[in-house]
């Protein structure tokens, strides 16, 4: 199977999420620049980190204009699983294809360190081969990733199971110390209602090895895997019409 | 025309040197080609006062595949790759706008090694401030850290490393130091050169503004109360466009439509032209009014002294222009078309069809000044080299003075720091920062690289040519501590003003001193970087000669951090200790003391002691090492533990001092070859003969284990802590300085 990783200029882990995809998992993973108008048949589309256009303005606001955005929209109308990886989040927010925005972080610093983040829902296309309540150990490495979203908002999203990583201490509480940023009811990713567009801050892609202190992101490709394995759009589509 | 007085001080030129432009130019300068001399005589340029001196350091070795001269160094590190890295200073423009300052500083690094055909892969930093109590030097520290993480966090390379230290006399004058390092097939490195009679010289990247304009010379001279008014000579740095330059770069160089490439830093188009002329035995011609330009008006005088940041110069093989001009327009960018090569040997710049300027490259580059400067020892040394600990009075308790150290701002945790850098981005980093020297995987191979920045002022400034030594040592020790062979290094010379007899005393014999070092160590220096005039009114700061060094880690899967890694491992110590609080971290935080003779170094134990720690790594049998530096053995065994859940306990061997001093000296003195490292059990004999074959020092002094750092001397305990209060100290000292509530909490 085939992962397409977008490459904004400007964007800055298309080579992480390229070698996790690739030289870890062992699938194919290709580039794909944001000026193309072809996705060439990928099975999953990664928009991975970095600072699209510089993020001079809003994160994410040049880079949903990308000629490649109205495939990826397209991609996903279709069914297809598409994970936005913190700048590729925030891009998703712009985009209009996962509700919110992000604010700078309440320390009003870009933070790098690794947290802990509870997996809440596991019938999404990243996250089928993870344990519901499963807490991942995974690096975060934003400026901008206080989730906000309206109150009425965020309790569709908490109605609608759309959550689907929340920032969380080693038990899986939500306390305020285990919230890096700020982020509204220490919200770390969530999905569409279709449920196979993720976005999340933390970046599952820097810890796919031991070597590199951590292996719990690699969880979140291998789901990516199973779920194309299991037929992408059928299999979604049938949760969706399910519920 | 003749250029007044005012005019020749405004572009720091001597009276003497304006009679050379003459000479070499066989008539008075234009305006345009005095401000050209000016930036490329300028000591930032030119190394005039240091380059008798840098001559004789050791820059050659099997690895080394470029030595200095070049846009950076280059070693070998098998299977046909290269580490390509250098260090450079920005330590002038960082006082004066510190965001700007530090985040330019980076972005120039970052050119000067991809400029060289390699992806750079790590940063590291080494940065020198004030005590934290005042709150401007507060505002250029915090400033400085956010403007390194703003250029590399956004542009996607991570810093992995470095160093931070805090003394009063950087007060005025801090330095910002930064260390790149990429990665380079060695068919693919290329050069600054300029070749081939014909050849187009293209101009790429930001456009051309007034910013910048004598920033070289700015850099070469001290600073007084009217500093603020230069913040127009800092540029402004982006990110954005930088990390375009690079991607565009990269992809022309595989190319092989290039010739040579240059980056514009200081003194911008003038010493691009002039060096790439010169390296590549030719000349350059441009036409100053086909360069980009930001602002509207700019004279050529402007335009060529312009450090606008994020520019590149190059020369493409004719025939290639399109394919060149394609990959450019593909990132967005312009490639433009500026001049050609010639054969002359000359810099001429036009203004449409006037010669503004016409300067034989010589005269600008191999024939600038050089000038051998007085020096004598400054008063300073003989009075403060006498140590008597009789005459501090009674000697601090070990559990207060340990509390105290871990409490220093330059010994506690950089968390507060090092978060704030992206130490992760490209997924290489096999030690995160914080514990003990940067390493990152080199990927495609079993390959990784260590690499460490380190320099102690104060032993430099009671003895320049031993406390260079000593930096050496420290900086190889670290890169050995994680398993890495050092195999090149690059250096940052930051001192005072060269005019002054006694720094330039200072500055030949810490080069003699880092020469010789890196000699025993058989450690070429490839390249770096030297700074000068580090003054406020007349104070200067402490000698400051930074080195990094990179290590040759054969098998990624065996590096080692500093961290102990289970109870019941045996704490060893390697090395050993003596009574040598000289210029000591516990002299200073104690009795704010900056005396004694530093510690005694041993050239051919330290290589016994680096082949110790490589064999031990690579067999496995260190199973954790952290070296001991400021604070002493009590500092370095908590470092050990701090994060790891486990305690230790340890017994050492009392060391003879002046009467009431025997234990301080035992857990605080810094003496140099030492090291803490764990083993685990079953392979403690193995450790204890690798060290008894290579003569150096070894003794098992305790076990890891337990929840409390506990240290006795001959059985008697000196240091019984929670680890959990160790590590609150450690942990808090620089945070409490932004974050006073959440510290407290």
């Amino acid at each position: 199977m085939k992962f397409a990783v977008v490459v904004f200029p400007g964007s800055n882990c298309d080579h992480d999420a390229q070698y996790a995809a690739q030289h870890v998992l062992g699938q194919q993973a290709e580039y794909i620049w944001h000026k193309d108008t072809s996705l060439e048949g990928a099975d999953v589309v990664i928009l991975p980190g970095g600072f699209a256009h510089g993020d001079y303005l809003r994160t994410g606001a040049i880079a949903r204009f990308s000629p490649i955005m109205a495939e990826v929209q397209k991609f996903a109308d279709a069914g297809g699983p598409v994970l936005g990886i913190c700048n590729g989040f925030q891009v998703l927010l712009e985009a209009g294809m996962l509700p919110g925005a992000m604010l700078r972080n309440r320390s009003v610093k870009f933070q790098c360190e690794h947290v802990l983040v509870k997996v809440e829902q596991t019938d999404t296309p990243f996250t089928t081969a993870c344990r519901s309540g499963q807490v991942l150990r995974i690096p975060i490495a934003h400026g901008e990733g206080n989730y906000y979203a309206e109150p009425e908002v965020v309790a569709r999203l908490e109605k609608n199971r759309q959550v689907v990583f929340r920032y969380t201490n080693a038990e899986g509480m939500p306390t305020d110390e285990s919230n890096p940023n700020g982020s509204v009811a220490n919200i770390a990713g969530l999905c569409n209602e279709q449920r196979n567009v993720v976005g999340l801050m933390p970046h599952p892609e820097r810890a796919c090895e031991m070597a590199l202190g951590s292996a719990d992101g690699l969880v979140l490709f291998e789901s990516a895997v199973r779920s194309v394995v299991n037929g992408v759009g059928g299999h979604f589509s049938r949760t969706v019409a399910a519920r | 025309m003749t250029i007044a007085a005012d005019v020749l001080d405004r572009h720091g030129l001597t009276p003497e040197e304006y009679q050379r432009i003459v000479d070499a130019l066989k008539r008075e300068p234009t305006l345009t080609e005095l401000g050209i001399f000016s930036v490329m005589w300028s000591e930032h340029c030119s190394y005039k006062s240091s380059r008798v001196h840098l001559k004789t350091l050791p820059t050659t070795g099997l690895r080394v595949l470029q030595g200095p001269g070049e846009n950076a160094g280059a070693v070998d590190i098998g299977d046909g790759l290269a580490a390509v890295f250098k260090i450079e200073s920005h330590n002038h423009p960082s006082f004066i706008e510190p965001y700007q300052g530090a985040a330019t500083g980076v972005g120039g690094i970052i050119r000067d090694i991809f400029t060289m055909g390699a992806r750079p892969i790590a940063l590291l930093n080494s940065l020198r401030f004030g005590p934290l109590d005042d709150p401007l030097v507060r505002r250029t520290f915090s400033g400085v850290v956010a403007g390194i993480a703003g250029y590399g966090n956004s542009i996607g390379i991570p810093t992995v490393g470095g160093e931070v230290a805090f003394d009063e006399s950087y007060t005025g004058n801090p330095l910002v130091n930064v260390f790149c390092l990429g990665i380079a097939a060695h068919d693919e490195i290329i050069k600054g050169v300029a070749s081939g009679a014909g050849n187009a010289v293209y101009y790429v990247g930001a456009k051309t503004g007034r910013d910048g304009i004598h920033g070289a010379t700015m850099a070469s001279a001290e600073f007084d109360e009217k500093s603020s008014e230069k913040r127009p000579a800092v540029q402004v740095g982006d990110p954005f466009m930088e990390k375009l330059l690079l991607e565009a770069c990269l992809e022309v160089m595989k190319s092989d439509a290039l010739i040579g490439i240059q980056d514009m830093g200081a003194a911008g188009l003038t010493c691009s032209t002039s060096e790439m002329g010169s390296r590549g035995g030719a000349g350059v011609e441009i036409d100053v009014s086909l360069v980009p330009q930001r602002e509207t008006g700019m004279t050529p005088y402007e335009i060529m002294l312009s450090e606008s940041q994020e520019r590149m110069l190059m020369v493409v093989k004719r025939g290639r222009e399109a394919e060149v001009e394609e990959i450019f327009e593909k990132w967005d960018l312009h490639a433009v078309r500026v001049g050609e090569v010639t054969t002359d040997g000359t810099l001429r710049v036009r203004n449409h069809d006037e010669v503004v300027a016409e300067i034989p490259n010589r005269a600008l580059t191999d024939d600038a000044p050089l000038y051998r400067r007085p020096m004598s020892e400054p008063a300073y040394i003989s009075e403060a080299r006498q140590l008597s600990l009789a005459s501090l009075g009674k000697p601090a308790t070990p559990p207060d003075a340990f509390g105290r150290l871990l409490a220093s701002p330059t010994i506690a945790s950089k968390r507060w720091v090092y978060r704030q850098y992206d130490h992760m981005v490209r997924t290489n980093t096999l030690v995160l920062p914080g514990m003990g020297a940067g390493v990152v995987r080199v990927k495609g191979t079993h390959r990784a690289l260590a690499m460490s920045v380190d320099c102690n002022g104060r032993f430099v400034y009671l003895d320049p040519h031993a406390g260079a030594q000593l930096a050496v040592a420290e900086a190889a020790r670290n890169v050995a501590c994680a398993g890495g062979k050092p195999i090149g290094a690059t250096n940052c010379l930051n001192f005072g003003n060269p005019e002054r007899p006694d720094i330039m005393w200072q500055f030949a014999r810490a080069v003699e001193g880092m020469g010789a070092a890196c000699r025993a160590l058989d450690i070429p220096i490839t390249g770096g970087n030297v700074s000068l005039y580090n003054e406020t009114d007349g104070r200067a700061v402490l000698p400051t000669p930074v080195l990094g060094v990179v290590g040759l880690i054969e098998d990624a899967d065996t590096v080692v951090r500093r961290a102990f890694r289970a109870e019941g491992d045996a704490v060893v110590l390697l090395g050993e200790t003596r009574d040598e609080l000289g210029g000591s971290e516990y002299l200073e935080v104690m009795h704010r003391l900056i005396r004694g003779v530093p510690p005694a170094l041993d050239l051919q134990r330290e290589a016994a002691l680096h082949r110790v720690l490589v064999e031990g790594a690579s067999s496995g049998a260190i199973r954790s090492a952290q070296d001991c530096s400021e604070g002493g053995f009590a500092i370095t065994l908590a470092e050990c533990a701090i994060g790891t859940g486990l305690g230790a306990r340890v017994d050492l061997q009392a060391v003879a001092s002046t009467a009431g001093f025997g234990d301080i000296a035992t857990l605080f003195s810094e003496s140099a070859s030492r090291v803490v490292v764990s083993v685990a059990p079953g392979r403690e004999a193995e450790l204890l003969s690798l060290a008894a074959r290579e003569q150096v020092p070894a003794r098992r002094i305790g076990v890891v284990g337990g929840n409390r750092i506990q240290m006795a001397i001959d059985g008697r305990m000196v240091i019984d802590e929670a680890l959990a209060d160790v590590e609150r100290a450690w942990n808090t000292a620089i945070e409490r300085y932004f974050e006073p509530a959440r510290a407290i909490a």
